[in-house]
């Protein structure tokens, strides 16, 4: 009977970390359609931004209650995995509690400890699952947001649940585990001594007490395998889900842009046009990239980007872009904050990621249906992302600003933009008269370039 | 006293290049500031500041040209970096070392976007430059108009603000003005576009149920403000245009920072 559950452990176990590897590779994959782009410089300020906004939750402390809630959910996902160690030698091994007879001084601490992070973790996805669902927060509705549909809103509901189910069943194994200690049955029995009640559970033993031996050890036992197949369960959904966030989270910050968040990134390759239309020398390299790129990253073959400027699909955005989406926990804090949106337009920072991501899984089921060198005519611009979404920007950076993870809608707009610009030519008509404007009178409007400095003649004026 | 006559010049940069001098520091003015009536008014209260503390400034003059930072918002990174190397080459043929200028998006570009193309200087914003004046005491603000008892707030411009961190640099100098300084609720890193950013200023917003210039005006009513400072051309033209939409252009004035600091100075 043992050795049969030690085997079905081992099995499952395996799956799980067989099908995580194969959801990590296609994920990969899917990041590496982007352009290639170093990100592995300035390590030490990167790794400071990594441990201030991932590890230190920063910007989630914008609004400090849900700062304090979200960061008991984070620090228990953290340190509760702990147990997650004993928990599977046990199940490889058929021991229980494998660590309090080598341990004992520290072993209820550490249990302790786990237990009131698993029950503040229990409380506050109770909350919200309220903020979601009863006191109904503007972000997270679909009649405010379109892009709050069925999925999204499900997925949530899910994630928190599961996290509910799951501290439950911890805290009631714990709690069915202590009441088979105390009648001293079979091998629980030999950790009495050794192991005290704890902090939590202790008061759920009540729920046992009518329970029979036989109950009880059948109670112990599903606890403890609905436990960690649970935990098996929501680490494969989780690479499926929004919640994502809490793996790619930590390399997406440390990835994250560094320059100041007016700056608009360079174009190399028309900085060559120019500088041969206006008879400068040529200060890029004669691939437009510039100078050597080493510490390559994902997508180092580039043959497709070469004449298409700005970006219509996913393979023209850069690999951090496609992180950025599959980062993104759908909070829609960006959204909160856009001015466009705020004010009723189409635009919404939150629909940019999740569309991008969207596109990037339409792409996966194709290549499992086609093959791996599968292109639909589809595209990010326009069957996912329309115009008016993009002329909608003022480039005002809330959203960026907003990302407790630092993903940046705001530069995947500006790279679409780039493209219905530069390869379509479909800007807003007055967006044309502005550009030519400029180019005639140097001015975004209709003036004489020869009256700029007439201001000067007005200076000696009285007020 | 009240008769004194003063007068104020404007150096061009060739003027002085052909006098073989060079500026302390070059004043960018930029399109709004050249050509757009209410901000005209801005340039002038600049220059009267730049001129009574006796600093060697100059300008371009016809020499200027747009940053090309609308372009590039717009996606047009062609007309952008045309822009930017011609400016770029002028600026670089008179040894620039130094610029002031009162707009966020010519300071963000000049200031960010301009070094990868070649043009590096040490730029400020006008905020940052009074704010260095008052510090120094160069400024007073004590032989004009007094603000005493008048209720301020400020409106953070996205370029300025988000864009690169400049939150109180602006409010520094009004708090020089001795007046009650009243904060919107979105403000610094939370502030709320005026709606002009992005090249959105140069055509009709997209359809919605509120034009943001007016949300934000609304915001910037609420705190019982007589006066909303501004510091960016664009931000000045959406905020005027909101209090119009909001029929409180009699009872409430928008104005820049240099223009309130001119004024508290006499100029």
């Amino acid at each position: 009977m043992e050795i049969f559950q030690q085997i079905l452990f081992i099995i499952a176990v395996g799956s799980t970390v067989w099908f995580i590897t194969k959801r990590i590779q296609l994920i990969s994959r899917a990041i590496k359609l982007g352009r290639s782009e170093n990100r592995f410089d300035h390590a030490d300020e990167r790794l400071k931004t990594m441990l201030l906004v991932a590890f230190g939750q920063k910007k989630m402390f914008t609004n400090p209650l849900v700062g304090i809630m979200h960061f008991v959910i984070y620090t228990g996902f953290i340190i509760i995995n702990i147990e997650i160690l004993e928990i599977i030698l046990d199940g490889i091994l058929g021991t229980h509690r494998l660590f309090a007879p080598y341990i004992t001084p520290v072993y209820p601490v550490l249990i302790d400890v786990f237990e009131v992070l698993a029950f503040g973790v229990l409380a506050v996805c109770v909350v919200f699952l309220c903020r979601r669902f009863v006191a109904k927060v503007d972000r997270f509705q679909e009649e405010r947001h379109r892009e709050m549909t069925r999925w999204p809103r499900t997925d949530a509901a899910i994630i928190l649940l599961a996290e509910i189910f799951l501290m439950i069943a911890f805290l009631t194994w714990n709690a069915s585990d202590s009441v088979l200690r105390d009648r001293g049955v079979g091998h629980y029995g030999e950790l009495q001594g050794i192991v005290p009640d704890f902090i939590i559970s202790q008061f759920l033993k009540p729920l046992f007490l009518n329970f029979s031996d036989n109950a009880l050890i059948a109670y112990e036992r599903s606890s403890w395998w609905l436990h960690i197949l649970g935990i098996m369960a929501f680490a494969v959904y989780v690479t499926y889900s929004k919640h994502l966030h809490i793996a790619l989270g930590f390399p997406n910050v440390y990835f994250s842009d560094l320059q100041p968040k007016g700056e608009m990134q360079n174009m190399p390759e028309i900085t060559k046009e120019v500088q041969l239309a206006l008879g400068l020398p040529l200060t890029t390299e004669p691939d437009g990239s510039q100078a050597n790129d080493n510490g390559e990253q994902p997508g180092a073959d580039t043959p497709a980007e070469i004449g298409r400027f700005g970006a219509k699909d996913v393979q023209d955005l850069k690999w951090i872009n496609l992180m950025n989406a599959y980062s993104c926990t759908e909070c829609g804090r960006c959204t909160a904050a856009c001015p466009a949106n705020i004010t009723g337009k189409k635009l919404s920072p939150r629909k940019i990621m999740m569309d991008t991501r969207d596109r990037l899984e339409e792409i996966q089921r194709g290549w499992k249906t086609h093959g791996p060198d599968y292109r639909d005519d589809k595209s990010l611009l326009n069957d996912y992302i329309t115009p008016e979404e993009l002329n909608a920007c003022t480039t005002c950076q809330a959203c960026v600003n907003a990302c407790p993870v630092n993903i940046n809608p705001l530069d995947i707009i500006l790279q679409l933009r780039r493209y219905r610009v530069m390869e379509e030519s479909q800007a807003p008509a007055s967006w044309n008269a502005m550009f030519s404007n400029i180019e005639n009178n140097m001015a975004p409007w209709k003036f004489s370039p020869s009256d700029r400095f007439n201001w000067a003649d007005q200076v000696n004026d009285v007020n | 006293m009240t008769q004194e006559v003063k007068t104020y010049t404007v150096p061009t940069m060739a003027d002085m290049a052909a006098a073989g001098q060079e500026p302390e520091i070059l004043f960018w003015v930029g399109c709004a500031g050249s050509f757009d009536d209410r901000y005209k008014r801005v340039t002038i209260a600049f220059v009267r500041i730049l001129n009574h503390i006796g600093i060697k400034f100059a300008v371009l003059g016809p020499e200027e040209a747009c940053t090309g930072d609308p372009a590039r918002r717009a996606g047009n990174e062609f007309l952008f970096q045309m822009q930017a190397m011609s400016n770029i080459q002028v600026l670089n043929s008179y040894n620039v070392k130094k610029i002031v200028t009162a707009c966020p998006h010519c300071f963000n570009t000049l200031k960010n976007e301009y070094p990868e193309l070649g043009g590096t200087y040490d730029v400020i914003h006008h905020s940052q430059f009074l704010q260095e004046l008052i510090n120094e005491g160069r400024i007073k603000v004590k032989d004009g108009e007094s603000f005493k008892g008048k209720k301020i707030t400020f409106h953070d411009s996205c370029y300025l603000g988000r864009a690169n961190k400049i939150y109180e640099a602006p409010r520094d100098v009004l708090a020089a003005l001795d007046a009650d300084l009243v904060e919107m609720k979105r403000v610094k890193a939370n502030g709320l576009c005026c709606g002009a950013g992005g090249a959105q200023y140069f055509k009709e917003p997209e359809p919605g149920k509120k034009d943001v210039n007016v949300e934000r005006v609304e915001e910037a009513l609420g705190t019982g403000a007589d006066t909303i400072a501004v510091a960016c051309p664009f931000c000045m033209t959406m905020m005027s245009d909101g209090v119009k939409n909001k029929n409180r252009e009699d009872s409430v004035k928008v104005f820049d920072i240099s223009e309130l600091i001119a004024r508290g100075e006499g100029l």
